[in-house]
């Protein structure tokens, strides 16, 4: 999230698309109910169902699973077309009036450089133009016809009303109704907030889902602003930390970067990473990128990683492709290529698609090792229960541990929320029987290992046996610990680089921000984004002050909030060129002719003079992207594009399936189907009596919502004769599941591109262990394909079939 | 009369009995504090109270649980009620199905509380000590690695990676957790390395 669960009081008008907060949020959504009762907030819910959230919605219109770009677009063209638009955060804070390269284009469903056989794109045509002085070109008056505001004028053009209901199957005078409330938020003083989840983000163009939306916030101007912003509601409780952390195969903490094989040494590696600003006076702030990786080399390697050794640049490990993702390592699993697999957490047999390959590849393994406080499918895969695990538990050799973990009721340490709070918890209870910290295990690992290189030598030992490990109990470091590592400290003196007698920070004491952090080696810290959680001043993560002056929602003393304890990304851009507040009733911060103060930590640094700098930091323009450059694969712009499966074909450009840049493998680009074997639209959900696959182990949940269903519309069930409660069975091309049939109002067939299309709604929270009742997963079901940028799996948009089936015997 | 008491403070003082001479500093009469007297305290004064969070998802409500015996003193402490945290911002003391039913999550009948081994080809998990457990891992990570760690390309360029062993990271376990594992994994060269935000 940009802003914070409690600034959602602030907002005007709420659009949920692309998730459904009633549902999967409840305790977040009231503050979508506090808008709307305390500020007269309006509600918008677009969905395939007429969910939860809809049902205390002031409007809802249908959508067809994975045509939300379509929408997007149509909605974006209508802003233009009825000048709805907020021209001066447009023009200023925007790279609206930045010139394009004159070879950028599109034609038939594709920008220019696509490559059919690489199945990716060449974007050096993706760019500014760059004038004599190193800066990008701009036209501030918006006449150039090759400024990105006119590119994009004309690349909406196509998504009218009546090709948003051709594509979407939403009513034009719905979508026409949403673009109105939508476009009234186009003044300074009225804010749209945008409320997603996996709705979108689970298709192979989800990242192009959120940029769509992305680009309408920027054009009504509600970035960075009170009640506005992009909100992305993360799924678990630790998913936001989990990922500013970098555990992921291409990340470094705080979000910079492996490194590739291509970047041979460190000073290759640092040369794409300069960021030098592309306009005049600009922050560009990844320009401090040396002192974070230099930070974080030394909170990993301490006194090995040395200037000399380029700070033991070749202890990290170098990428030969851009990632070993989850989808990539079941592929190479499957094919033998992968002997020992470890899950921390995570049920992978009912969180990733095509569960028979899933199984399959898990079969391969010589070992598989599950850390978790319950019993999992992935621990049981090789377990025959019937219908619900049919597999042949002698042929399947894999060695499996099952490791028992503590829970969040019996360990310590930070989670970080969706509003990027991190909150400090405490034990209340014993664990049971054996069952250990997830700490104790992996520093009794990795304790065991270096025990092991120490002992045998072995290749390459030195990233391990120098790894920085300074606990008191080098068998189990305690969270105190953990959390000032990654705060990081000075190591030799730190000096004011503006004032070099001042010293800011002496050696040994923790750093209180960032800016702090040197490239020099002086100073250690694991994540950048966390300095300023454990400081001089101790816990940060545990504040527990909940005033609220003025009643903003910021609650600045409660816990620590990333970066610097800044509620409000972007805050910079709540207050016009001169740096006023575009609404005085929401002021979030403001200059006061020598600084910036307020309500918020200011995203710009204090003393920059709102004339001068540009309040998107981050960026090397200093203005956010209307035009992504070449940053993301599938287009500098969202272009509407199918599902791998899909109920018509792309009317763009029959031949593009799917994302036309997306990663398939061979073996699976088989086993998409095409509507003539599987007619009916699939989606997945959440239900808000379960929490994807544990509640089912909790007696009182499964009581709740014992059983599992698939809910179908009763013109698809009348045509099928499937009656309310009866026994279906559905199945697309590449398993199948039995389910209870609800037939229900809240899904209706929709009319696309002349056709009648059928939606199927599967919910996700059942399989074979705990206490409900045995049932499937959508996995069993889904694709094994993943989004062209970031390669999370398509499950909201596939297709299946389905027929009634026989009742189960009644033991 | 002035005290600055919390509510909870004050169902604290008010409910315990025997504090009489508080009851009368609060504006209880003698009668009323015989009345007082015969209340039964409540049940969770004898609880340890804990902060927590909420486990599930991003919304991270807080919650207070309540325990008998104290894990911060050393004590064996069980979990006998949990509910929302009214101080809390976010949430304000309200919880959702999930989160109101967290005790028995705690206390699923499913919860591991053994290592359990699988032998190939095996029709059932057998218990294994901590110790024999970790020893196998260990011994099967160094030798897998020994074997498959990549040292440099075909151009000679160092790149020490290591493909053949991957590791998935949750998704409800603390940072200070996500570090250590990350510190773990990375100093390996495990490149296959992912947590629950790629679903």
């Amino acid at each position: 999230m940009t802003n914070s669960w409690t600034d959602i009081k602030n907002t005007d008008l709420v659009i949920v698309m692309g998730g459904n907060a009633a549902e999967a949020h409840p305790c977040g959504f009231k503050w979508v109910t506090e808008a709307k009762a305390h500020r007269g907030a309006k509600l918008i819910v677009v969905d395939p169902r007429y969910n939860r959230t809809a049902s205390v919605s002031d409007f809802y219109a249908p959508i067809r699973p994975g045509s939300d770009i379509a929408f997007l677009m149509g909605v974006i063209r209508w802003c233009i077309e009825n000048d709805k638009v907020q021209w001066d955060y447009v023009k200023n804070f925007t790279n609206a009036s930045y010139l394009i390269k004159d070879e950028f284009g599109w034609s038939d469903g594709l920008f220019t450089g696509y490559d059919e056989e690489k199945r990716d794109y060449d974007k050096a045509s993706w760019d500014y133009k760059i004038g004599d002085d190193g800066f990008a070109q701009v036209d501030t008056t918006l006449q150039d016809p090759r400024c990105v505001w006119n590119l994009l004028k004309a690349h909406v053009d196509v998504y009218t009303p009546e090709f948003v209901e051709r594509i979407c199957g939403t009513p034009k005078d719905k979508f026409l109704h949403i673009c109105e409330m939508i476009g009234e938020c186009s003044t300074p003083t009225k804010t749209m907030t945008s409320m997603y989840a996996l709705g979108w983000t689970q298709h192979s163009k989800g990242s192009q889902n959120i940029r769509g939306m992305a680009m309408l916030q920027l054009i009504l101007g509600n970035i960075g602003v009170r009640g506005g912003g992009m909100n992305a509601l993360r799924g678990h409780s630790n998913i936001q930390g989990l990922t500013d952390i970098g555990l992921m195969s291409n990340l470094i903490p705080g979000y910079l970067n492996i490194p590739t094989e291509k970047e041979t040494d460190w000073e290759t590696y640092l040369s794409t990473r300069t960021f030098k600003p592309l306009r005049p006076n600009q922050t560009s702030y990844w320009q401090n990128y040396p002192n974070f990786m230099v930070s974080f080399m030394k909170a990993m390697w301490g006194d090995t990683a040395t200037e000399e050794n380029d700070w033991a640049y070749h202890y990290l490990p170098k990428l030969d492709v851009p990632n070993y993702d989850i989808l990539r390592m079941f592929e190479l699993m499957k094919h033998g290529q992968i002997n020992y697999y470890f899950c921390q957490g995570f049920n992978p047999l009912l969180s990733f698609p095509n569960r028979g390959k899933v199984t399959d590849a898990l079969s391969k393994l010589k070992m598989l090792v599950v850390m978790d406080p319950l019993e999992t499918e992935t621990a049981h895969f090789w377990e025959n229960h019937g219908i619900h695990n049919d597999v042949d538990t002698a042929s399947i050799q894999t060695e499996v541990l099952e490791l028992p973990t503590t829970c969040f009721a019996e360990d310590e340490g930070a989670l970080v929320n969706s509003g990027r709070w991190l909150q400090w918890h405490w034990p209340g209870a014993t664990p049971p029987g054996e069952a250990k910290h997830d700490t104790w295990i992996m520093a009794q690992i990795w304790t065991r290992v270096r025990q092991l290189y120490l002992d045998e030598g072995g290749v390459f030992p030195d990233p391990i046996v120098n790894l920085n490990w300074e606990y008191a109990d080098p068998g189990d470091p305690k969270a105190d610990e953990l959390a000032r590592e990654m705060n990081g400290r000075a190591l030799g003196t730190v000096y004011d680089p503006a004032d070099p007698t001042k010293v800011l920070a002496d050696p040994g004491k923790q750093l209180s921000s960032f800016g702090q952090l040197r490239a020099d080696g002086s100073t250690m810290a694991g994540c950048w984004i966390y300095t300023g959680s454990w400081t001089e001043d101790g816990n940060m993560m545990a504040r527990r002050d909940n005033n609220d002056p003025d009643s903003t929602g910021a609650y600045q003393n409660w816990a620590f909030s990333w970066p610097a304890n800044r509620r409000i990304l972007y805050n910079r851009a709540s207050c016009d060129l001169q740096g006023k507040p575009w609404d005085p009733s929401r002021k979030l911060i403001e200059w006061t002719g020598e600084k910036w103060e307020g309500y918020d930590v200011p995203d710009i640094a204090p003393t920059a003079k709102p004339e001068d700098v540009g309040p998107f930091i981050m960026n090397p323009e200093g203005a956010s992207r209307l035009f992504t450059r070449g940053m993301m694969r599938d287009g500098p712009f969202p272009i509407h594009m199918e599902p791998f499966e899909s109920p018509i074909a792309n009317v763009f450009n029959p031949k593009i399936k799917g994302n036309p840049v997306a990663r398939v493998f061979a073996d699976d680009a088989e086993d998409f189907a095409t509507s003539e074997e599987f007619p009916l639209v699939a989606t997945s959900y959440r239900l808000t009596e379960h929490f994807h696959y544990w509640t089912k182990h909790n007696p009182v949940n499964a009581t709740l919502q014992p059983q599992f269903f698939v809910e179908i519309s009763e013109e698809l069930a009348a045509e099928r004769g499937i009656s309310l409660g009866g026994r279906v069975r559905v199945w697309s091309k590449r398993g199948e599941v039995w389910a209870k049939a609800v037939v229900t109002k809240r899904i209706r067939p929709l009319t696309v591109d002349g056709k009648t299309v059928h939606v199927v709604g599967i919910p996700l929270h059942w399989g074979f262990m705990g206490a409900a009742k045995k049932g499937f997963g959508p996995n069993s079901l889904t694709p094994f394909v993943g989004d062209a940028n970031v390669e999370t799996p398509e499950f909201k948009a596939f297709l299946v079939n389905i027929e009634p089936a026989a009742e189960e015997p009644v033991a | 009369m002035n005290i600055d008491l919390s509510r909870r403070g004050f169902l604290r003082l008010a409910g315990a009995g025997v504090a009489a001479t508080s009851l009368g500093a609060m504006g209880f009469g003698e009668a009323e504090a015989a009345e007082a007297a015969h209340v039964r305290a409540f049940k969770l004064f004898t609880t340890t109270e804990t902060r927590n969070t909420c486990p599930y998802c991003s919304v991270a409500c807080g919650v207070i649980m309540y325990s008998r015996g104290d894990v911060k003193v050393g004590e064996t402490a069980e979990l006998i009620h949990l509910e929302g945290d009214a101080d809390h911002p976010t949430n304000r003391g309200t919880l959702c199905p999930k989160g109101a039913a967290l005790k028995d999550f705690v206390k699923a009948p499913t919860r591991l509380t053994m290592p359990r081994h699988r032998a190939p080809g095996a029709s059932g998990f057998t218990e294994i000590t901590w110790d024999e457990a970790l020893d196998k891992i260990a011994r099967a990570l160094k030798d897998d690695r020994d074997q498959n760690m990549i040292l440099t390309n075909e151009d000679g360029v160092p790149v020490n990676r290591w493909t053949t062993t991957g590791f998935l990271a949750a998704s409800a376990t603390t940072n200070e957790t996500a570090w250590l594992t990350y510190k773990a994994v990375r100093s390996m060269g495990i490149v296959g390395f992912d947590n629950q935000a790629r679903v």
